[in-house]
């Protein structure tokens, strides 16, 4: 099979969790989103590996998935804190900052 | 010796300082501090004047190198002094006639309760004005003429509280400033042209020097000379400034500081020997001040103005005097101190009237105070005798001097020069025997004043009628004792020169034309004030007087060529800059506040709506990077 086909493959989930984190507004929703977007990302990487027969594209999908876990953990404390504050997780609600 | 010439400056320096810091516990003995200190100047002064006469005729000229104060490569500006037989004429004169003047403020200023602080500024003024004497260069010069520009302000305004004493102060202090400008353009003409403004090198090499140049710093030093001694056109401020108490006329506005313009043509003697249409301009404003400043005198009612008038028409003697070269420089000089006796003696007089008469100054509201004040009569009477050139009086000397040499100027011009000096000698005879008259003859006419007290003249007090004795006999014998072989004259010559030139009339023609003059003009006074009773109001007079008693609309001159004129201009000024210059600013800044109201609205905290920029601002990156590679 083609590796090209990991690449189509890996732009539609790209674009799947693009137009989740812009039309979606529930911040657990977004952050899977955004997992599914650095997952293609991850997908792309490894799929360049194979296409170039050498090992830079899965060492940055380890890195992408480290960095990935940090943020998850970050990023649900967030939201947690968000969701008791105010018994919401929408994203709209927190518009805050704004002048 | 050398030593003790900073100690001259630095006494009454130390008196300001000491006077002006020290607060009121200095009240009850800060006047006879400052007295002392100028005193302790005089007596320096008498010490290191003696120590000259003891050396040879060659070796009078004392330096004293205190410090460098900017020594850049090029531009070397020392506090260092230089006394010689100009410079210690001039310190002996100031010192002198200062302490006796330091001793009448002591009587004339006792109920004033500011009385420390006037001998502080009187204290400062002794110091700058023996600094502008003392430099041996025209920038520590400078600095002396700045100080006593100051001393004079202070003093002129020390009646602060009155409308018109700080109005003169303020005009004293910006008509002057036009004339320092002339001096600070002058010193730095000195500098491109001979690379220093030390008075040895500049004097000594400016006969090699191109003439244009010259003319051009002689030009401005006489610029600086007119603001300084109020001569034509800058001689506004003198009359105003009769507004300070009558020491100050007496000291500054008479005997020494308004003559510092001639001692600064005289010193830079050298300058003007070699530019002889800067020569004829100093003949030309002397002459003209001289004849100007007599018949202002002759119109004012104010006996403090008649004798700012007379001032003026005496320094106009001078500054004519000193424009003729080496045959003026040494009696333009002779004149200055002796006037400086006779008219300080004067001033005094007139203060000791004013303050037996309630401070009243007119004079149509005197009469008759011979009776009541004989000191101060008979020692005015002896300074006016000086003054008109009552002969073997000092002023008859040092005047019929300056006349003779008007005429040895030769041809044409000296005759026009000696007719005029003559014609001033008979408005001088006129404005004094006037004053006189007025002041101390005649019938008693002054009347209670609003509060309905009646002046009762008397004589004023021992500290006061010192100093008036001593400078009537300074007013009496001065003038024969410099004229003793010339000895006056024979003292400058070292630093002035000394030339007779060759007058188409004698020394006795002149003399006896110069008296023949001043007999005109008291027998026309004593025809007009003498032998009536003087009107209380004065009559309208004719159109002559009216203006002489605007003074001779110089205020009016001034207002309508400067003052309006500047005012107009700065009106268009500040239109366009808040028209032109903080329109483009401020609608700059209301262009970007706009701009920025606009933009903010981006930011609406919607996280989703940052995604949406933030993914089109990638597309459109990746989209860029792309073309370019295809292209």
């Amino acid at each position: 099979m083609s590796p090209d086909n990991y690449l189509y493959l890996a732009a539609l989930l790209f674009t799947l969790g693009a137009c989740g984190v812009l039309l979606r507004r529930n911040a657990i929703v977004v952050f899977m989103c955004i997992e599914l977007m650095l997952n293609a990302a991850n997908l792309a990487l490894v799929a360049f590996s194979r296409m170039h027969g050498n090992l830079d594209g899965q060492i940055l999908a380890f890195f992408v998935m480290v960095v990935a876990a940090a943020e998850v953990v970050v990023g649900l404390a967030i939201i947690v804190m968000l969701y008791r504050s105010r018994h919401s997780a929408s994203v709209d609600d927190a518009s805050l900052m704004k002048l | 010796m050398e030593s003790l010439i900073g100690l001259l400056v630095a006494a009454p320096l130390l008196g300001a300082l000491v006077l002006l810091t020290g607060g009121r516990r200095l009240d009850r003995a800060g006047h006879w501090l400052g007295t002392a200190l100028a005193a302790t100047s005089f007596v320096l002064a008498v010490v290191l004047f003696f120590d000259l006469l003891g050396r040879a005729d060659g070796d009078r000229t004392l330096h004293q190198h205190l410090f460098s104060w900017v020594p850049v490569a090029g531009f070397q500006a020392d506090i260092a002094f230089q006394l010689d037989q100009l410079s210690m004429t001039f310190v002996l004169l100031i010192t002198g006639v200062g302490s006796l003047i330091h001793l009448y403020s002591v009587g004339y200023m006792e109920h004033d309760p500011r009385r420390r602080r006037f001998f502080g500024y009187l204290n400062l003024f002794l110091a700058a004005m023996l600094l502008l004497v003392l430099a041996d260069n025209y920038l520590l010069l400078y600095a002396g003429w700045e100080g006593v520009g100051l001393a004079s302000y202070l003093l002129i305004g020390f009646w602060q509280d009155r409308p018109r004493a700080a109005t003169a102060a303020k005009k004293a202090f910006i008509v002057n400033r036009v004339g320092d400008i002339g001096l600070s353009i002058a010193i730095m003409l000195m500098f491109t042209t001979f690379g220093t403004f030390a008075f040895g090198p500049v004097l000594s090499s400016a006969a090699e020097t191109g003439e244009g140049t010259l003319t051009a710093i002689g030009l401005m030093l006489l610029l600086a000379a007119c603001g300084k001694s109020a001569q034509v056109p800058l001689q506004s401020w003198l009359g105003d400034a009769m507004e300070g108490p009558t020491p100050v006329s007496a000291l500054i506005h008479a005997a020494t500081m308004v003559t510092a313009g001639v001692y600064l043509v005289v010193r830079s003697g050298a300058i003007f020997n070699a530019a002889p249409d800067a020569q004829t301009v100093v003949i030309v404003v002397g002459a003209v001040t001289l004849v100007f400043g007599a018949i202002v005198g002759c119109a004012k009612d104010d006996i403090k103005k008649a004798l700012a008038g007379s001032t003026m028409s005496q320094i106009g003697y001078m500054m004519l005097a000193a424009g003729l070269g080496p045959i003026g420089y040494a009696f333009a000089i002779m004149h200055l101190v002796t006037h400086g006796f006779f008219k300080a003696g004067l001033f005094l007089g007139a203060g000791s009237v004013m303050h037996g008469m309630n401070d009243e100054v007119d004079m149509r509201k005197y009469g008759g105070l011979r009776k009541y004040m004989p000191v101060t009569f008979i020692t005015f009477g002896l300074a006016y005798l000086a003054i008109i050139g009552f002969p073997y009086l000092s002023g008859f000397f040092s005047k019929d001097e300056i006349i003779y040499a008007g005429f040895a100027k030769g041809g044409t011009q000296g005759w026009i020069l000696g007719s005029v000096m003559l014609l001033g000698a008979a408005l001088t005879a006129y404005y004094m025997t006037r004053i006189m008259l007025l002041t101390f003859f005649g019938e008693k006419r002054w009347q209670p004043d609003a509060h309905g007290h009646e002046p009762h003249p008397h004589e004023s007090p021992a500290t006061m009628t010192i100093p008036m004795i001593v400078l009537a006999i300074g007013s009496v014998g001065a003038g024969f004792a410099f004229n003793l072989n010339e000895s006056f004259a024979h003292w400058l010559e070292p630093v002035t020169g000394l030339a007779h030139g060759d007058s188409p009339v004698g020394h006795g023609t002149v003399s006896l034309a110069a008296t023949a003059v001043m007999v005109i003009g008291v027998g026309a006074a004593y025809l007009q004030y003498g032998r009536r009773p003087a009107p209380v109001v004065a009559p309208a007079g004719s159109f002559v007087t009216r203006a002489a008693r605007r003074d001779l609309l110089q205020d009016d001159f001034n207002h309508a060529a400067f003052v309006t004129p500047g005012t107009y201009l700065t009106r268009g000024l500040v239109y366009v800059d808040h028209k032109l210059v903080d329109g483009v600013v401020n609608g700059l800044a209301a262009a970007f506040g706009g701009l920025s109201g606009r933009l903010r609205r981006v930011q609406n905290g919607y996280a989703r709506s940052y995604a949406v920029s933030m993914f089109g601002g990638a597309a459109v990156l990746i989209a860029v990077t792309l073309l370019m590679r295809a292209v």
